[in-house]
């Protein structure tokens, strides 16, 4: 009934045909040997795929769910200690198991990669041109160095460096993310291979950033007729890019099929629950999310059955006896065949398996699902929404109240914040000023959630801490509940810390690892000399109320999973009864089927105590989801402000436009016919901002202008001016009324 | 179905009661301590000390000898039953002298790294938290403390070792001269703890700067500080030791092994035993000393792991 | 930049300054220069001992203040004052740091070139049998003290000459006294004894160089970027030694030329067992003698060498890091 090694897959078709996969990759497992008497990690569990030439294949899965360790192993850049068997064929020539030495010819060459992380990715100590040249030279060795140098700078045109043969000379560290993501590109394209891996490769973008690199990759294939191998966590991303679609869980290849099967029809209830939980940009009112409820399993610890069994909302007791194969829908053994099999299993023992595995492993191109159940919901025609149970959340008491009416919470008015431009690790000076934040103003109401978006290095997080540090900014002034930060004594200014509270992105940072969760919760009370008494009491009652046991107090942050460690944040944040919460990105370093949770909780509280968001975030689908104002900031200023539908259905600022455009939806049908605004280069530096209007170098609209409508984008900064009436406002001299698909 | 009902099932762990079908995330303290008694060295470094203190306290107590007592019919005798590791050319009992000696430096490797680990800690983490004009003094300090010949001014001072309680000014000494490098580090991991997401969590909430220090900032950094000033137990001796052998260190009758190292290496040839004993027991005792430092530092920092992790 | 390196440079000359200072009136106050001269044979009269004393701006009758501001006047003219005997402390301060220098560079180009290879090495075959080996010795090794290991080669030499029937090997001395010949001769005499007390504190280094550069090695082994430069056909072996080893260099680099500056004074021991006329030597000789002079002139120059080595490490860390560099 398991998989089998895979000795089993001896039809070795010798001459590489057109009908031969570029790349097949057969029932391989990863695992990783356990040390001093830590358990084994089985990463990888009979993962089959093969792609073709021209063909996208996108493998999605959550973190831990073994979808990078499996494409690590066909590359043969696994460690020592992590036994691989199965079968990785590249033209059909077995490569696993080959000596590094004949592996690294095949890498880079026939095979090649792109890494998540930009950052660490590249040499610090070499220039982003000789490691290009590197990897021409490395194949060629006879092609010279001019040559290769040639070569590198036209590879850094190709994909889009401006200055190619400046940059040549440039460090990885004076490139940006998406800059640096570039170069990697161009290292895997280097030598026209016919493979391209990619592992997360926009992840640690912006969405703009994002955009402009998706893009790219399209240029690549095209260019390299490549096959693509696209692995992220992100539906969205490859609803519109992929020809077909692997998920994975816990190491397992769980469905597999084209891509628009996946999304309309998924059959197997973790995609389902997986698609029912992102949240949607592009529908309004999308109603509470699909949480999954529980975590998912250790590696090291699986359960017998159906990995996803504990955690599905259809489980039967079949579903824990074996673990599902990979079938076609309806192909799967009845629950009776089960229960016998797993009879005859036990009392055969290891010894007589099932040996039948060559027409189940290989991929086929058929669509299949590992559940056994899927082919009861197919016939039904199940969606997520009809097996998960899903939360009802009560509609904000104040939200009744006109907006005018309710009391203001917050009130930022032209806040800036300028810090000195530092350079130098070891030699350190001023060279500059940082422009954070540079005359930033909103308000919040009562009850009302205010969503700061933008991206990375446009200031929002600057904002945050000033309006958190209830100091005297450096200009303009900061309110809070109608208070003044700028007159506040060293008194009012503790006590109004009460009022005010944040939760912050990393739930692996924002808790104090040597604190046990009581005392972390318990912090804020003692700091504000609340009896002891009373702290234990309103600790318990936090702990209940954010869905957490109360057996957990005792314990330390680190045995939770993330989404328990946002919701510990989240109790700490709410002990001394804000009325104001402060959101830094609560839900961004969560997986997919966690984050609903939490989003929920949070709505769901806010409508229980009446709390004010300002929710910063990134990610605009989580935005329209929660918000009902959104406040889009561009290099320190807000360009857009209003209400949430209004945003998001007319857009007025250029750049408003073109980061709705970037983000991807996960439907393939609507993301095919989109087309992407994409916008040009990266931000500009905070400390040397484009006069007039910031937006200017990039917009998209600006070079539609004349020459002179373009002068007062150049000579005069827009201010916010109420756009399409009511409550949006927009600083564009050229906005306009906009849908954006 | 209720909304907090269900938001509670939607986190707990599902199948058995209590145990947690989360991803391996096991507790810190458990694993490092699991990891360190699975360190070999960790274990035989503790038994040695144990081992060594036991004599080092015992030692001049069964000793029939008394410290510095003579043996006037035996000079440079070897090995006996009277005198288990021998004399040396004053008649003295090695075993005794060496004992004694043994629990002197413990005593000063002990508390000169106790003293310095106290003061980098402090300085370093008020340095790196408050920053500005703070960090600058106290950074100054430490470089001048680091400029300032630490060897000249014991060599001179080491006259006002002599004494009750002499050596104690030299402990002291040994502490005032080596904690800038520690600072430094203690310096730069607050810092970067500075910018913890916990720590702006505890300043927003209202807990002053000394409380943030001593309850989060100093508490995270425990283990680094504790596998450094074990290191530091090692380089205080083998300070000490040098110090003595130049005459610069502990001052008779007070004696080191330092002292009885220097004793005994003119007579390294021809009487081996003078040397050796004294000579292994250091070596042992640091030895030891550093397989803990290093064995807590491997299990504590996150940097130093190994790839397997 | 250049305000920038100014304003270090003379933040640099102020610590100095006051260290300098620091040991100096330290020296002043605590020694005893008149003792000196009075156990001289025969006893010179007290008028005589002032007199001798007055010279050489010695005299603990004079006010400290006096006695600090006259040396003070001499430093600004590079005269470090004379020492108890009279001689000129500068010059031969040059000749004392020349023999120091020269035993301390070759011994830490040695020591590090060697603990820097085994290291790496090391670091590549973790928990492998020669990971393991060379971590005992190092370990071993740092658990030694170099007096102790100073003191345990010369004992190993004398047997060794015992063995050998004649000196094969000099522990003792910087050159043979009286020796001469052609100039190749004497560059082996000195070579000749050069070699026991260059291996001690080469030892000592290895060790030290070896751990550390096990541990900046392992940082780097599983980043990133030697994972890209395999994936782009670099064999594992080629990637780790052009990637990884040339990343993990530049704290090793960094770190040995301050350890340089350190050394001047680690010396000592060394210096003082097998009979160089070094710094460290000179110092523990003068603290013997009571020359505050020459306490005063090693301490500025073990002050200047380890500012001078902490300042050249930062350049060379910016120099060789890119990501640090200006």
């Amino acid at each position: 009934m398991s998989i089998d090694t895979a000795e089993a897959t001896e039809n070795t078709t010798d001459e590489p045909t057109s009908e031969v996969p570029v790349l097949e990759v057969t029932d391989l497992n990863v695992t990783f040997q356990g040390l001093g008497g830590n358990p084994d990690v089985h990463a990888v569990r009979g993962v089959s795929y093969a792609v073709h030439r021209g063909e996208v294949l996108g493998i999605v899965g959550e973190s831990g769910s073994g979808k990078s360790v499996s494409s690590m192993a066909a590359m043969g850049l696994l460690p020592d200690h992590a036994v691989i068997t199965g079968s990785v064929r590249l033209h059909g020539e077995e490569i696993l198991g080959k000596k590094d030495k004949e592996m690294a010819r095949k890498r880079g060459k026939v095979i090649s990669m792109v890494f998540q992380d930009p950052l660490s990715g590249l040499t610090p100590v070499y220039t982003v041109g000789d490691q290009l040249a590197e990897a021409v030279l490395v194949h060629d060795p006879k092609a010279g160095k001019d040559k290769a140098r040639a070569r590198a700078i036209e590879l850094l045109s190709l994909v889009g460096i401006p200055r190619p043969e400046e940059r040549y000379r440039s460090f990885p560290h004076e490139f940006s993310g998406g800059m640096r993501q570039r170069v990697m590109i161009a290292m895997a394209m280097a030598n026209d291979p016919d493979v391209i891996i990619c592992d997360e490769p926009t992840t640690a973008l912006d969405v703009t950033i994002q955009a402009q690199i998706l893009d790219l990759l399209r240029t690549a294939q095209r260019e390299t007729g490549a096959a693509i191998v696209m692995i992220t966590h992100d539906l969205g991303v490859v609803a519109g890019f992929v020809d077909r679609l692997l998920v994975m869980y816990a190491g397992r290849p769980v469905e597999i099929g084209d891509v628009d099967e996946i999304y309309y029809k998924s059959r197997m209830p973790y995609t389902m629950g997986l698609l029912g939980a992102v949240p949607r940009m592009d529908q309004e009112r999308q109603g509470a999310l699909v949480p999954i409820k529980g975590n998912p399993p250790s590696l090291s610890a699986l359960p017998p059955g159906c990995p996803f069994a504990p955690r599905c909302p259809i489980a039967q007791p079949e579903c824990e006896l074996a673990e599902p194969e990979l079938l076609t829908i309806g192909g799967q053994p009845s629950a009776e065949r089960i229960r016998e099999l797993a009879v005859a299993h036990e009392d055969a023992s290891a010894g007589a398996r099932e040996k039948d595995p060559e027409e189940r492993i290989h991929d086929t191109g058929v669509r299949r699902a590992a559940c056994i159940r899927s082919g009861e919901i197919d016939t039904n025609d199940w969606t997520a929404r009809d097996i998960y149970p899903v939360p009802e959340i009560p509609e904000v008491e104040a939200s009744s109240q006109a907006r005018e009416d309710r009391a203001e919470m917050l009130r930022v008015d032209d806040l800036i914040k300028h810090h000195p431009l530092m350079k130098g690790a070891v030699f350190k000076r001023r060279v500059g000023t940082v422009y954070a934040v540079d005359g930033v103003g909103f308000d919040i109401r009562e009850g009302e959630t205010l969503a700061l978006v933008g991206e990375s290095g446009c200031g929002k997080s600057s904002t945050l801490m000033e309006i958190m540090g209830l100091e005297k900014p450096q200009r303009g002034t900061i309110e809070v509940m109608g208070k003044s930060t700028a007159t506040l004594g060293k008194r009012d200014r503790f006590a109004l810390r009460r009022d005010m509270q944040i939760v912050f992105q990393d739930p692996m940072s924002s808790l104090d690892p040597r604190m046990p969760v009581f005392d972390i919760i318990a912090e804020p009370l003692r700091a504000h000399d609340v009896p002891a008494a009373e702290v234990v009491e309103r600790v318990y009652e936090l702990i209940r109320l954010v869905g957490l046991n109360t057996e957990h107090a005792t314990r330390f942050p680190s045995e939770f999973s993330g989404g328990q460690r946002q919701r510990i944040g989240i109790a700490r944040a709410l002990a001394l009864e804000p009325k104001l919460l402060v959101l830094d990105e609560p839900v961004s370093a969560l997986d997919v089927s966690i984050q609903a949770g939490v989003v929920n909780l949070l709505e769901e509280l806010q409508a229980k105590l009446g709390l004010a968001y300002l929710f910063v975030a990134h990610d605009l689908s989580v935005v329209r989801h929660i918000a009902d104002r959104v406040a889009v900031m561009y290099l320190g200023k807000i360009v857009e402000i209003g209400d949430t539908t209004s945003i998001y259905t007319r857009p007025a600022h250029p750049y408003t436009q073109a980061l709705l455009s970037a983000i991807p939806i996960p439907d393939p049908e609507k993301e095919r016919a989109r087309t992407h605004i994409v916008l040009d280069g990266d931000l500009p530096s905070p400390a040397n901002p484009p006069s007039g209007c910031r937006f200017r170098t990039r917009c998209q609209k600006f070079i539609t202008l004349s020459e002179s409508e373009q002068e007062r984008c150049v000579s005069n900064e827009p201010t916010i001016q109420p756009t399409n009436g009511g409550d949006q406002g927009t600083a564009c001299h050229y906005a306009e009324r906009l849908t954006v698909s | 179905m209720s909304q907090t009902e269900d938001l509670t099932e939607s986190e707990r762990p599902d199948g058995a009661e209590e145990t947690p079908s989360i991803p391996p995330m096991p507790n810190r303290a458990k694993d490092v301590l699991l990891q360190l008694l699975r360190t070999r060295r960790v274990i035989i470094g503790l038994v040695l000390i144990a081992l060594l203190a036991a004599l080092a306290f015992l030692g001049p107590v069964i000793s029939q000898w008394g410290i510095g007592e003579r043996d006037f019919t035996a000079r440079l005798e070897g090995i006996s039953p009277d005198h288990w590791f021998g004399t040396n050319h004053t008649g003295q009992d090695i075993f005794t002298q060496s004992t004694a000696g043994l629990q002197k430096s413990l005593l000063i490797g002990l508390l000169v790294a106790l003293g310095s680990t106290v003061i980098a800690a402090l300085v370093g983490s008020f340095a790196g938290y408050f920053g500005g004009i703070t960090d600058r003094v106290l950074m100054w300090v430490a470089d001048l403390a680091l400029v300032l010949p630490s060897f000249v001014i014991l060599a001179i001072l080491s006259t006002h070792f002599v004494g009750q309680g002499g050596w104690l000014i030299l402990v002291i000494l040994l502490a005032a001269f080596s904690w800038m490098v520690t600072s430094k580090m203690v310096r730069g991991l607050t810092i970067s703890l500075r910018e913890r997401e916990y720590i702006h969590a505890a300043r927003f909430m209202g807990v002053p700067p000394h409380k943030i220090i001593l309850r989060h900032i100093l508490p995270n950094m425990s283990s680094l500080l504790i596998a450094d000033a074990t290191i530091m137990v090692s380089t205080a001796i083998i300070g000490e030791t040098a110090l003595s052998y130049f005459g610069l260190g502990v001052q008779p009758p007070d004696v080191s092994l330092g002292v009885v190292i220097a004793n005994g290496a003119p007579y390294a040839t021809t009487a081996p035993w003078v040397f050796l004993f004294p000579t292994v027991l250091l070596v042992v005792l640091v030895l030891a000393v550093n397989m803990i430092g290093d064995g807590l530092r491997d299990a504590l920092d996150p940097h130093s792991k190994s790839r397997r992790s | 930049m250049g305000k920038f390196l100014a304003r270090r440079l003379l933040n640099y000359v102020v610590l100095i300054f006051l260290a300098t200072s620091f040991a100096y009136l330290l020296a002043a106050t605590n020694l005893y220069p008149r003792g000196y001269f009075e156990q001289m044979q025969p006893p010179p009269s007290p008028e005589a001992v002032n007199a001798q004393l007055d010279a050489l701006n010695l005299n603990d009758q004079t006010p400290i203040a006096q006695r600090y501001l006259t040396w003070l006047g001499g430093i600004f003219t590079g005269d470090f004052g004379k020492t108890i005997q009279g001689g000129d402390v500068a010059s031969q301060m040059w000749m004392k740091a020349g023999v120091t220098l020269r035993l301390i560079t070759v011994a830490t180009l040695l020591g590090s070139f060697l603990g820097i290879a085994i290291g790496a090495y090391a670091a590549i075959r973790q928990y492998r049998a020669f990971d393991k080996s060379a971590t005992a010795v190092s370990f071993f090794v740092l658990s030694v003290p170099t007096v102790v290991i100073a003191i345990v080669v010369q004992v190993l030499a004398v047997s060794i000459n015992d063995l050998a029937g004649f000196q094969l090997l000099r522990y003792s001395g910087e050159y043979t006294a009286g020796f001469s010949g052609e100039w190749y001769e004497l560059l082996l005499n000195r070579v000749y004894h050069a070699l026991l007390p260059t291996l001690v504190l080469a030892v000592a280094l290895f060790a030290a160089f070896a751990r550390y550069q096990r541990n900046m090695m392992l940082d780097v082994l599983g980043a990133d970027f030697v994972r890209t430069a395999m994936a782009k056909g670099l064999t594992r072996r080629k990637a780790l030694f052009k990637h990884a080893l040339r990343t993990a260099l530049i704290p090793t680099i960094t770190y040995f030329t301050f350890t340089f500056g350190a050394l001047v004074s680690g010396a000592t021991f060394t210096e003082k067992i097998y009979g160089w006329h070094g710094m460290g030597a000179w110092l523990i000789d003068s603290i013997a003698r009571h020359d505050v002079h020459v306490v005063a002139a090693v301490s500025w120059f073990m002050a200047i060498t380890i500012m001078a080595a902490s300042f050249l490490s930062d350049i060379l860390y910016a120099w060789l890091d890119p990501r640090v560099r200006v």
